[in-house]
């Protein structure tokens, strides 16, 4: 039997980035099951004016692909009012594209510190990804936050097939996993580099978004899938096609982008279907025959592989993997499979199949989860309280920590489990996070950088992200042992609480955040 | 603080013995140390071996790859040719010098048996040992460390990046180095105060703990060796950057600890569905910093290069045809680089299927001739001395080795 404050700091640390201040007192009040049901159900919760002011504040990511691109777009596709561009214009233009990258990474950190809708947060996490783009190919940087906004959290909590058809379709992914580019050869579209099959969208969406490696397809499906989506594209497409340079064929993949319209109507949709580049033979496909008929054919082809057992056996372990267990109970993955299968995907009736479980709430799931570095940066600054402006320096630990926020270059996304993210560099990293934010060494209250567009370039690959200048009172305050023990439900074994008594005063905040039982969750 | 006094003090708080620091302070307590070194680099992302090493005396593989292919040497942007068969890609001339000192090999046609095309699969089965076989707990580089003679250090074996990957992990602790520049950047666990104060909390037996503890003796001996090293590197020369820079710290640790007996790293960016490029373009840019990384390790490593077997393998190969965006989708069979004092180099190695449609596997890909766990066994048998007893701990079930390979390691 699972205590009631055990099982309230269980449910904020896996259903959120556990608990902040009186967060355990609330969920206790209310009631374990009726904070899952509001979790559930986010749109019924107010949220704090202040915060739904800053969130209001990172405007770029509400911005359609076709808006964010032609405003922050890059230079070599802006209309070039007098000849070429100067170095200086380019440059400015290229800090204006950091800066809609480093709005979209921002949003993501303010969301998950200070969002009373921790769930959907989580979901935002996991869909994104499970349906992974990865922030440095091309023109991903861009639309990343349109991809998060439009394609991801409307959909983190209804049906599986909508969030399958929102990510097909945005251009953040038919740019990585390349379908924008998938032709029908021969067909009338067939030019440059838009002359052939390109099978990268059609082997991931099986293998990874729905069915899984071993859901029971072969290389002949995912030819079959490629043919009919040859022609899902990135518009507006145009006719007649433009005339342009031969392909030069060596050109750098940031080079490759694509051309589009830069002052298409605002707000029109991206996604395009290209008839002229379609194969509309028809296909035998999972051993369903789908006449050629268009676009329709992709969306039976959706259709098919949302509604497999084997896409609902396989959204189900990634969900229990996530929530309850790196090796998940089998009882519990395939009840909600059956939720899935039964509901249509509807994504909130599994996931209550799973929170209502017995297996969720024994004993043996406290702790269970090792946090990866994303959740165990979150969590302590929810914890300690910590107000942020600069967020700079969180994204520089989780880049050097190896999880660097939208910085998974393969389609598999980032794991979640302790074999992905248990080793002995990540443990001295840690530790020195906890000591860094609980000495009030960071300088997380620096100006934010988010008034002033293109001052700073966004973190690259790997290393430590040169923080903002240090100035007056920009650091974050240290941390309180007391009050940080009190946030956290007193959660601690008899060594880890001899441990925090024999520290040094100044350094028992950083003990607490250091502890086993906050690596885990 | 003083880094010197912090180092020897976090060095006691770890139970290490106190040690002098300075140039060869590990050897004093480590006289053995390390007679021979294995580096492996995993290429994550299926990088395309038909344009590494290219089959250029083959009018298929010309027929096959209109805008892609790498041209005949002699040509502009042609390959470096090999041997009148193959050649080499022109962004991989810093390794020509090894190949004509014959320390640098190739293995052709040589891969996975198993017939997945899915990245991950694939890799894990590369990492594992064990391809068709999930479950196997373990990475064939943790087995391999657990079968080496001699006492174990905390730098025996080592990974560059932020995780421990697959290959590495298993029964053994093995540690990890971060990659670039944050190797070396101080850190608050540096001051004994505070590894002091979570020494108490992880002083257990228990996978935290553990890694803890392995993360504090590694840190010890990296900050050592690679300060020594930053004084050095202060002399004027310019210090390499990106997989060079690794490659740099590694060939360090190498000459100034002698128990570094295994290392790994990976590199992504391999996966070219989209303008590929030939001679120039995306696969280029990444293959030119990789050959550059592995020329400052072998000319870093010094006197110790003779002793150092390095291998560079790929999850799997790509189509032999290049795709409608020219690119090329996921492949089947692949080259296997070896490269180092105890090769006999100069030499492409494995049985040539070739590229004609008739030879193709599954009418698409090259073939493979060569299991990768083959090769691997062979190098590792020959080169780190293991008895076929050891060996199978290592690569159990793995096929004999094909006599197309037999001599492409000395003993």
């Amino acid at each position: 039997m699972t205590s009631s404050l055990a099982l309230a700091r269980h449910v904020t640390d896996r259903l959120g980035y556990g608990p902040r201040p009186g967060d355990l007192d609330r969920v206790a009040s209310l009631g374990v099951d009726r904070w899952i049901e509001e979790q559930l159900n986010p749109r019924t919760v107010a949220l704090p004016t202040d915060f739904a002011a800053r969130v209001a504040n990172l405007a770029t990511p509400r911005l359609s692909p076709l808006q964010v691109f032609a405003e922050y777009g890059p230079p070599s596709v802006r209309p070039l009012v007098a000849g070429k561009p100067t170095p200086d214009e380019i440059r400015t233009r290229n800090q204006r594209m950091q800066f809609v990258a480093q709005q979209a990474v921002q949003l993501r950190l303010l969301r998950g510190i200070a969002s009373p809708c921790q769930l959907e947060e989580c979901l935002t996490d996991f869909w994104f990804n499970h349906f992974n783009v990865f922030i440095d190919k091309g023109l991903d940087h861009l639309w990343l936050g349109s991809y998060v906004e439009e394609a991801i959290r409307p959909h983190n909590l209804g049906r599986f097939r909508d969030l399958l058809g929102a990510t097909a379709k945005h251009p953040a992914m038919l740019f990585y996993l390349d379908n924008w580019l998938n032709t029908a050869p021969g067909s009338p579209g067939a030019k440059g580099p838009f002359s052939g099959i390109n099978e990268n969208y059609a082997r991931e969406v099986m293998e990874l978004h729905t069915l899984g490696v071993n859901g029971g397809y072969s290389q002949a499906d995912v030819i079959a899938l490629a043919h009919i989506l040859t022609g899902w594209t990135i518009g507006p497409v145009r006719r007649p096609p433009v005339p342009r340079p031969p392909f030069a064929g060596f050109r750098p993949a940031r080079a490759a982008v694509p051309r589009m319209m830069p002052l298409g109507p605002p707000g029109r949709g991206t996604f395009a279907f290209d008839p002229d580049r379609h194969d509309f033979s028809d296909k035998l496909f999972l051993g369903q025959s789908i006449h050629g008929d268009g676009i329709e054919e992709g969306e039976r082809a959706l259709d098919i592989l949302a509604k497999s057992p084997a896409t609902a056996r396989h959204i189900g372990f990634q969900l229990a993997q996530y929530f309850l267990a790196d090796d998940p109970d089998q009882g519990v993955v395939d009840s909600m499979a059956r939720t899935f299968l039964s509901t249509d995907g509807n994504i909130r009736s599994v996931l209550r199949t799973l929170f209502r479980s017995e297996t969720f709430r024994s004993p043996a799931s406290i702790g269970a989860k090792y946090k990866t570095p994303y959740r165990f940066v979150v969590s302590a600054v929810r914890a300690g309280n910590v107000p942020v402006k600069n967020f700079r320096p969180l994204q520089g630990f989780m880049a050097r920590l190896g999880e660097r926020p939208y910085g998974c270059l393969t389609p598999n996304g980032y794991g979640n489990t302790q074999a992905a993210w248990l080793n002995p560099e990540g443990m001295m990293d840690r530790v020195s996070f906890a000591v860094a934010l609980s000495l009030g060494h960071l300088p997380l209250e620096a100006a934010p950088d988010d008034a002033v567009p293109g001052m700073m370039a966004a973190p690259r690959m790997g290393g430590i992200v040169p923080a903002a200048p240090a100035q007056p009172a920009a650091h974050s305050p240290a941390l309180d042992a007391t009050a940080l023990v009190a946030t956290l439900g007193s959660q601690f074994s008899a060594a880890t609480k001899a441990a925090i008594d024999a520290a040094p005063p100044q350094l028992k905040a950083a003990v607490v955040l250091g502890s086993p039982e906050f690596m885990r969750c | 603080m003083l880094r010197r006094d912090f180092l020897r003090l976090s060095s006691a708080a770890a139970g290490l013995s106190l040690v002098p620091i300075g140039s060869h302070a590990w050897a004093a307590i480590n006289p053995q140390g390390a007679e021979r070194r294995f580096v492996v680099v995993l290429l994550r992302g299926a990088v395309d071996g038909l344009n590494v090493v290219v089959p250029h005396a083959e009018a298929a593989y010309y027929d096959a790859r209109p805008t892609i292919a790498v041209p005949q040497p002699g040509h502009p942007g042609g390959a470096l040719n090999l041997d009148g068969r193959f050649g080499l890609h022109p962004a991989l001339a810093s390794l020509q010098p090894f190949w004509r000192e014959r320390s640098l090999a190739f293995i052709h046609a040589c891969g996975s048996p198993d017939a997945t095309r899915s990245h991950f699969d694939a890799q894990d089965y590369m990492e594992s040992g064990t391809p068709g076989v999930k479950s196997t707990p373990d990475g064939w580089m943790n087995r391999l460390l657990a079968q080496l003679p001699g006492k174990r250090e905390s730098t025996s074996a080592v990974a560059f990046g932020p995780t421990v990957p697959r290959i590495l992990s298993g029964r053994l602790n093995v540690a990890n180095v971060p990659s670039g520049r944050a190797a070396d950047q101080p850190m608050p666990i540096d001051r004994p105060i505070i590894d002091a104060a979570f020494d108490r909390l992880y002083g257990g037996d228990d996978p935290l703990s553990r890694a803890y503890q392995e993360g504090m003796r590694m840190r010890v001996r990296v900050l050592a060796d690679l300060e020594a090293d930053m004084e050095q590197a202060d002399n004027g020369a310019p210090s390499p950057v990106g997989f060079a820079m690794d490659t740099a710290h590694l060939a360090s640790l190498v000459r100034k600890d002698p128990a570094v007996e295994l290392a790994f790293f990976d590199l992504g960016g391999w996966d070219t569905h989209v303008a590929e490029g030939a001679s120039e373009g995306q696969l280029a840019n990444h293959l030119k910093p990789l050959a550059d990384g592995l020329a400052v390790l072998a000319k870093s490593l010094g006197p110790a290069y003779r002793d150092t077997v390095i291998v560079v393998m790929s999850e799997f190969g790509r189509t032999v045809h290049e795709n409608g965006n020219r690119g090329t989708d996921h492949g089947h069979g692949n080259v296997l680089w070896v490269m180092g004092g105890p090769v006999n180099g100069g030499r492409v190695y494995g049985a040539w299927p070739g590229l004609d449609p008739s030879r193709l596997y599954q009418n698409r890909d090259l073939a493979i001739t060569t299991d990768f766990r083959s090769a691997l066994s062979l190098i590792i048998a020959r080169h780190m001395r293991l008895s076929q007893r050891a060996l199978a701990q290592v690569f159990p079930g793995a096929p004999p080795t094909p006599t197309a390979i037999a001599g492409v390691v000395r003993a």
